[in-house]
């Protein structure tokens, strides 16, 4: 019954929105923060009725575009994948949003604030309900404009306006990638319906769909932040803290993961695309991971986890462990969330202090705090039985199985063995992190001795999402491979799924693994930060470089800022120059060309009436002469 | 008779050609206006001849148009004059050229 209307669902955010955002700075003022949470609140009771009931199909809101043979709806698509991810969006955005009303309560742009939240929301929720792919594409730039609006949120400070431009600049690469996509699709298909596009598969040339899915892939790097159009997630951390973590958990960057799982079967048709979107995925997971290891910034270290997690999701989708992918997606959304809210509240309690260098020893004043964040490590860790670990474990199963099954490629059976290292690296900068903040000695004792526990309105969403971090896996994954999450994503259309039937032992072998890869990790960043033994430093030495390279971030920005954003630059000045001096140039030459000719004859011009008199009888007389001789 | 209206054509253009004169060369503007004056003058009394000499009314009403027009025509130009003296201290035409290039 519901499925006959869908879009209720983004309207209750968008009617947040516009109360909010008319109302708000003037007359609402605090009582915006319960609107917008009522709103996302009443967009996942929606949710969860339509998943309840079980109807899934499409509805066309109204006919937007009708021109020639293109013709483009706003339309609905529910189906199993749509639910996940709308419990997903809703659900954790909630949560981000009642924590706001605590975190931002001393903010003076508070009603702004809760006007962008729900818009940011109401453009998720569209974009994952969206039946076409110019639907998609309009809210997809719609969830890049307000991720700048709300990067930039303090838009007094110059960081925080760079850092969402550097956002929407780097979104528009990837975005360029996507549109060129959409053309191609529709030049191709005669339709952008993903439905009708996915049935007709087999009428396209496969070198074509290459092109396609690879650009298509080129969009999701971008909102997905995969290598190298991963710079500016690390700089959308100027936002608030809610902000970070709405962009990293709920919505943003699972929308490149989302549209990739939605558009899996163009990418299936050509191994090669798989190979490119594993490979790069696997390589960001191990690039981020690697950066993640020497970051002191807490969100910096979060960011860069999200980076390497994306990776493994994009690597879950090209091994085909499609289910696996979502499935983490999903987990990543609560465990991520409740990282990031967990960092706010430590941010908040040292006053707006970043740097663990100057944390340590938390773990008695921020008790709350510290038992979730443990708690969203270890499910980040991937340690049994937690979150993590029934997602990414499949993940890592999935790779490993298409690497040595016989329609694979061996290359896969690599990107496990990398997977695998991220497992270790993931672990090891968790429990650094962990162990920075929470033990130790405190290394700051002014802040320490000021820092206090964050009010109720912050800690229940972190307890909410601390036990969906510890107990969704085990609810949604167990028995690994025919869990909750994998019978209702089974049937969904086109997603080939590798069955693991009679590889059942291959599998627990690989989780034993994994699990144990995640211990080392773990263990050594106890050993290296909490016994000191050994030392950190004199690891570090081990490389020369090492330690520099990975805090500036394999210099990526300077290779950016020197390589593209210079050359862009240079190649701007020589565009201005043509434009100033040889366009705008000859405009004025002819200005100029008609400006000294009426120098000339303006002077006929004297003012006096008389001379003026005198033309007009010279005038008169010339005339009528004239008529008498040649008459 | 046919000679005599010449002698009126002749006095009537030689009328005109004072005042078109006048206008031309005089700075005074008041010796303008009345210099237009004259020119009118002139042309009236070319109509009201050929009206005596052709027998036709039609001069004559011409002519008294032309008259009532001239009136109203100094009143509006006297009333310039008067207002451009108030910005200027002589009243000569090589004074307002202030709307030239």
């Amino acid at each position: 019954m519901l499925i006959e209307y869908p879009w209720l669902i983004p309207l209750a955010p968008l009617v947040a929105f516009g109360i909010n955002g008319l109302l708000g700075p003037r007359y609402l003022k605090k009582a915006t923060g319960v609107i917008g949470s009522t709103g996302i609140l009443v967009a996942f009771l929606l949710t969860v009725a339509m998943w309840r009931q079980g109807e899934y199909g499409q509805a066309t809101l109204f006919q937007w575009v009708a021109s020639g043979s293109l013709t483009v709806d706003v339309g609905f698509l529910v189906d199993e994948l749509t639910i996940v991810m709308l419990l997903v969006v809703t659900g954790v955005s909630f949560l981000v949003h009642v924590y706001s009303i605590g975190y931002m309560a001393h903010d003076r742009s508070f009603a702004r604030f809760f006007a962008w939240l729900p818009l940011f929301v109401f453009s998720m929720v569209m974009l994952v309900m969206a039946n076409n792919f110019l639907t998609l594409f309009v809210f997809w730039e719609l969830v890049g404009v307000c991720s700048y609006l709300l990067i930039g949120f303090w838009h007094d400070r110059e960081s925080a306006n760079n850092a969402a431009m550097k956002a929407f600049l780097v979104n528009r690469v990837g975005d360029f990638g996507f549109a060129i996509a959409v053309f191609m699709i529709f030049w191709n298909f005669r339709t952008l319906e993903y439905g009708e596009v996915l049935a007709n598969l087999d009428s396209v040339e496969s070198s074509t769909l290459l092109i396609i899915a690879l650009l298509l892939f080129v969009g999701a790097m971008g909102k997905s932040a995969q290598f190298p159009l991963h710079i500016w997630l690390p700089d959308a951390m100027e936002g608030p803290t809610p902000v970070s973590a709405l962009i990293h958990a709920a919505t943003m960057v699972t929308a490149g993961v989302y549209m990739v799982a939605r558009t899996i079967p163009i990418f299936e048709v050509h191994s090669a695309a798989l190979i490119v979107v594993g490979g790069i995925g696997a390589f960001t997971a191990l690039f981020a991971a690697t950066i993640a290891l020497a970051q002191t910034d807490i969100k910096r270290v979060l960011a860069y986890s999200t980076i390497s997690q994306l990776g493994l999701m994009f690597l879950g989708l090209a091994s085909g462990a499609y289910v696996a992918a979502i499935f983490h997606l999903a987990t990543h959304a609560f465990f991520k969330a409740l990282l990031f809210l967990g960092s706010g509240s430590v941010i908040h309690a040292m006053q707006d202090e970043q740097e663990m260098t100057k944390y340590g020893a938390l773990r008695r004043k921020l008790k709350w705090t510290y038992g979730t964040f443990l708690v969203g490590g270890l499910a980040l860790s991937a340690i049994f039985p937690l979150a993590g670990f029934w997602s990414k474990d499949e993940i890592l199963a999935g790779a490993f199985i298409r690497g040595i099954s016989g329609d694979g490629n061996p290359i896969f059976a690599f990107y496990w063995v990398v997977g695998l290292t991220v497992s270790l690296l993931t672990a090891f900068y968790t429990f650094r992190m962990v162990i920075m903040t929470f033990h130790g000695d405190a290394r700051d004792k002014e802040l320490h001795e000021s820092a206090h526990e964050s009010p109720a309105v912050m800690i229940v969403p972190l307890v909410v999402l601390a036990l969906l971090a510890a107990g969704a896996g085990a609810v949604l994954g167990f028995p690994p491979e025919e869990g909750m999450v994998h019978d209702f994503l089974h049937n969904v259309p086109g997603t080939a799924h590798f069955e693991l039937s009679g590889v059942q032992t291959i599998a627990i072998a690989l989780a034993v693994i994994s699990t144990a890869v995640a211990l080392l990790g773990a263990l050594s960043a106890y050993m290296i930060y909490s016994r000191r033994r050994p030392r950190a430093e004199s690891i570090g030495r081990l490389v020369p470089g090492m330690h520099t390279l990975l805090y500036r971030k394999y210099y990526v920005d300077e290779i950016v800022d020197y390589g593209i954003v210079a050359v862009t630059k240079v190649i701007g000045f020589i565009l201005w120059a043509i434009d100033a001096k040889i366009v705008d140039g000859l405009v004025n030459l002819l200005g100029w060309i008609v400006r000294s000719l009426s120098a000339v004859t303006r002077r006929v011009q004297t003012g006096q009436v008389q001379n003026y008199v005198f033309i007009m009888a010279l005038g008169a007389v010339v005339s009528v002469g004239a008529l008498a001789v040649f008459r | 008779m046919a000679e005599s209206l010449n002698a009126y054509l002749y006095v009537g253009a030689l009328l005109f050609a004072i005042g078109a004169l006048g206008v031309l060369v005089r700075r005074s503007l008041i010796v303008v206006l009345l210099s237009i004056e004259l020119m009118l003058q002139g042309v009236n009394l070319t109509m009201g001849a050929f009206a005596v000499f052709n027998e036709d009314m039609g001069g004559y009403v011409l002519m008294l148009i032309s008259l009532t027009i001239a009136a109203a025509e100094s009143v509006v130009g006297l009333a310039i004059l008067v207002t451009v003296s108030r910005r200027v201290t002589e009243l000569y035409s090589d004074r307002l050229k202030s709307l030239r290039w």
